[in-house]
């Protein structure tokens, strides 16, 4: 176990739909992997491609990012806008060297914990697959920005 | 000492063990200590209950004596005590949002197997949040009045005890039903268990106080078709559809309906579930309220061919209430808060061919029943079978569409409960041997075990199974012209063949067909199976993720009548907090734009779906209305120069959380 990869995968939930899925699974005792960190944004709208990209910069193996179902989302459409981000996404992420696999965007609502546990394991069983993204030398830490 | 973090931040984090919740699989005290070391934290400790009042003055007495000013609290989800800890640092004379929460129950300990990646994760998360608070600032939550008129939706029991009891506290309550009448299904049972209270005996009164009441404006006919704005402050618009009966000029003599072309009823009765007839005008049910017959229009004679001798017009005389020429009506209303009372459908007892609903005439619904041994339904309260019959022996059978793979897996909660009642009905009116067929029998509730042994020592028999089969196919005389019963009986461990003339199928409750829809409107979380989602399933089970809404009754899922009305005055005591306090106090996570920054490209207007960025032209800047922004942040997300941003979700404050938990 401890010589298998362990990636690191940065989880950017939705405050109303995927994070509260995270804490169902939480409260129903489901066990996934450990590899997700989560940061919480009020919606899945509010995901800058500029935050995934320095995920990536900074380590991340992978980036899931979890949103409301389409025409659920408490903001109206907010999800629907990461779902153009996203693409537009893994569009460029080749250009970096990067495997576009290695960004997913998922709709999970609030009552889908078993869905949260079944997308964590199955993204994190993929991205272990996949490897390490930084393969030689981890790249050297860039400081905060601003 | 680790030095002050950026900004001069100065932070306090402590860990919570949550009893075993956390501690038990987190190494507390390596994430402490791991906190410790880490850039700007002054302290760090661990703490067997942090949202205890112990707990709590740790921190407060922290800021106080070491300066502190950013605190880190890793215990549960922020959604159940981010509040809770906002107080505590508020008390300790700091503002509330210079706080962040890591969320090590629910998203740590509760769901790694392994001590060893749950600690780490545990360290990440708390890296995280330290370096995330050396970027919070001080803000101010934004105060709205709130609204003190109430909208019901569904005039339910649910509805009606809600409407009821906000109006005896002076607020103005619209409450908006979409059939013809308010009651819902206790206006058609007929007697209630465990006590046998005689439903509409129990439910008319209510009724009546709800026409009576001056501060209850009923809607009838109608159904929410838009709602906007926010707790406190929303506008909703209904749609009341026509009655062809002007309100205002009926008074409820029902002599039209006695003039109807048609001398019998002649189109099946819904509330009667078909089993009686009802003229193309007619009143649902005696008891309805309002008053007021309806005219439905697929089955009159004027709207179809426009040459009805027109019958009802004519007994109406000089009071000219009937009108054909009625449209459907839009109205706006301004309410503080929403009750959502919605209520449930029985489950289609269709679905499951092999009990033969629908196939053989004398299979019922449980419902169907209620309005057979009903003194004022379609047979006057005898039980006369669809074939004429009366029946000697009748075979219960619980848990249709409930606890079953194959349909709802979830108990019913109610079925057991009436199946009993129906039981001793069905006894006492026919002297009919009955048998109940059940999976387990749950009788959880004040006087149902005794209501349940009280029906065994009247002799109904209870045989544990679930009934495989009912058909037609007699083979032995025994059988000839019964409906036969297959079924294993768990207990005696055979399987059995039992002919009885009547069966009824206990159908179990499902969500509204439209629970999708009303959900999107009303901006609501649903269960998996489709019923309203609570705030919290213990501590906040009549509040929803939208605030200012509440639930009563069975839209947020199966329940019975006294725990749909508990339920109606918890939902109405939620509403008069939030009027009678007069404001509401909304999280600042608003996003502004920085004037000097924004180089007027109008990305991000297009972006806000609450039109609350516009362009100021002069300026050529876009510019952020502060009261429509409800903080979603998307429009900070699109901004190419970083000109928008979003207060709790800044940009510097998510990198640096990005950064944190990528240790």
């Amino acid at each position: 176990m401890s010589d298998k990869f362990s990636p690191s995968i940065v989880g950017f939930f939705c405050n109303w739909c995927t994070y509260l899925a995270a804490d169902l699974a939480g409260t129903s005792r489901m066990k996934y992997a450990p590899n997700v960190r989560v940061v919480r944004t009020m919606c899945s709208g509010r995901v800058d491609p500029q935050m995934v990209l320095w995920a990536f910069r900074n380590g991340a193996d992978g980036v899931l990012i979890g949103g409301c179902h389409p025409g659920d989302c408490h903001y109206q459409e907010g999800n629907y806008k990461a779902l153009r981000r996203s693409k537009l996404l893994r569009k460029m992420l080749p250009q970096f060297g990067i495997e576009p696999e290695r960004l997913r965007l998922e709709w999970i609502s609030a009552s889908e914990g078993e869905r949260l546990r079944d997308v964590v394991n199955e993204f994190t069983e993929q991205i272990r697959r996949l490897g390490p993204l930084h393969k030689k030398e981890a790249a050297p830490k860039v400081a905060v920005a601003a | 000492m680790n030095g002050n973090g950026k900004n001069g931040a100065r932070v306090g984090v402590y860990v919570c063990h949550c009893g075993t919740n956390i501690a038990g699989k987190v190494d507390v005290y390596a994430v402490t200590e791991y906190a410790g070391k880490l850039p700007g934290v002054v302290i760090a400790r661990e703490y067997k209950y942090m949202c205890s009042d112990p707990g709590q003055e740790l921190i407060v007495k922290d800021v106080k004596e070491l300066k502190l000013n950013r605190v880190v609290v890793a215990s549960c989800s922020p959604h159940l005590h981010e509040l809770t800890f906002r107080k505590t640092t508020a008390n300790a004379g700091q503002n509330p949002y210079l706080f962040h929460m890591v969320n090590l129950r629910e998203h740590v300990s509760w769901v790694s197997d392994d001590p060893v990646a749950a600690t780490e994760k545990s360290k990440a998360l708390v890296k995280a949040a330290v370096l995330r608070a050396f970027w919070l600032q001080e803000l101010e939550p934004r105060r709205f009045p709130v609204n003190p008129n109430v909208l019901i939706v569904g005039g339910g029991i649910a509805g009606i005890h809600a409407a009821l009891t906000l109006a005896s506290a002076g607020k103005q309550v619209y409450l908006v039903e979409r059939e013809s009448s308010i009651g819902g299904h206790m206006a058609q049972f007929d007697k209630t268990f465990p006590t046998l209270d005689c439903a509409a005996c129990i439910l008319t009164p209510k009724m009546t106080a709800v026409k009576q009441n001056p501060n209850i404006h009923l809607y009838s006919l109608s159904e929410v078709s838009e709602v906007s704005g926010f707790v406190g402050n929303f506008k909703v618009k209904v749609k009341k559809y026509p009655r062809y009966i002007d309100e205002a000029k009926c008074i409820g003599c029902g002599e039209c309906i006695e003039g109807c072309v048609y001398k019998d009823g002649k189109y099946p009765n819904e509330f009667d579930m078909g089993l009686g007839k009802r003229k193309p005008i007619y009143m649902s049910f005696p008891q309805a309220v309002p008053s007021i017959p309806l005219i439905d229009a697929a089955t009159c004679i004027e709207f179809k061919s426009h040459k009805c001798p027109k019958g009802c017009v004519e007994k109406c005389g000089d009071r000219d209430a009937i009108d054909f020429t009625q449209q459907v009506q839009e109205i706006e209303l301004e309410v503080g808060t929403i009750v959502m009372a919605t209520g449930f459908k029985p489950f289609d007892a269709r679905r499951l061919p092999q009990y033969g609903y629908g196939k053989f005439p004398n299979v019922y619904t449980s419902l169907e029943v209620e309005r057979l041994v009903n003194a004022s339904g379609p047979t006057l309260g005898q039980v006369v079978l669809r074939d004429g019959r009366r029946p000697e022996s009748v075979g219960i059978l619980h848990c249709i569409g409930s606890r079953d793979e194959n349909t709802n897996k979830y108990c019913s909660r109610v079925c057991c409960m009436y199946s009993l009642k129906l039981a001793h009905l069905l006894k006492e009116k026919t002297g009919a041997h009955v048998y109940n067929f059940y999976i387990d029998m749950r009788t959880p509730g004040k006087g149902f075990e005794e209501f349940y042994k009280r029906v065994l020592e009247e002799g109904v028999s209870m045989i544990r199974g679930k009934v495989a089969e009912v058909s037609g196919w007699a083979q032995s005389p025994a059988e000839e012209g019964k409906l036969v019963l297959r079924v294993e009986d768990t207990l005696l461990g055979v399987v059995r063949r039992i002919p009885v003339d009547m069966v009824v199928l206990s159908t179990g409750l499902e969500p509204q067909a439209d629970v999708q829809e009303v959900r999107r409107l009303f901006n609501l979380g649903c269960s998996a199976e489709g019923w309203f989602l609570e705030r919290h399933p213990k501590l906040a089970p009549v509040d929803t993720f939208t605030d200012g809404i509440f639930l009563a009754g069975c839209s947020q899922g199966p329940k019975d009548i006294p725990d749909t009305v508990a339920q109606a005055g918890a939902a109405s005591a939620q509403c008069m907090a939030l009027i009678d306090k007069g404001f509401v106090e909304i999280e600042p996570n608003t996003a502004w734009i920085d004037e000097e920054l924004c180089s007027g490209c109008h990305v991000c207007i297009a972006m806000c779906p609450y039109t609350a960025i516009h362009f100021d032209a002069e300026k050529k800047v876009a510019v952020l209305n502060e009261a429509l922004c409800k903080g979603c942040g998307t429009c900070v997300a699109a901004c190419p120069s970083g000109s928008a941003q979003q207060n709790l979700f800044r940009d510097e404050q998510l990198f640096a959380e990005v950064e944190g938990v990528l240790v």
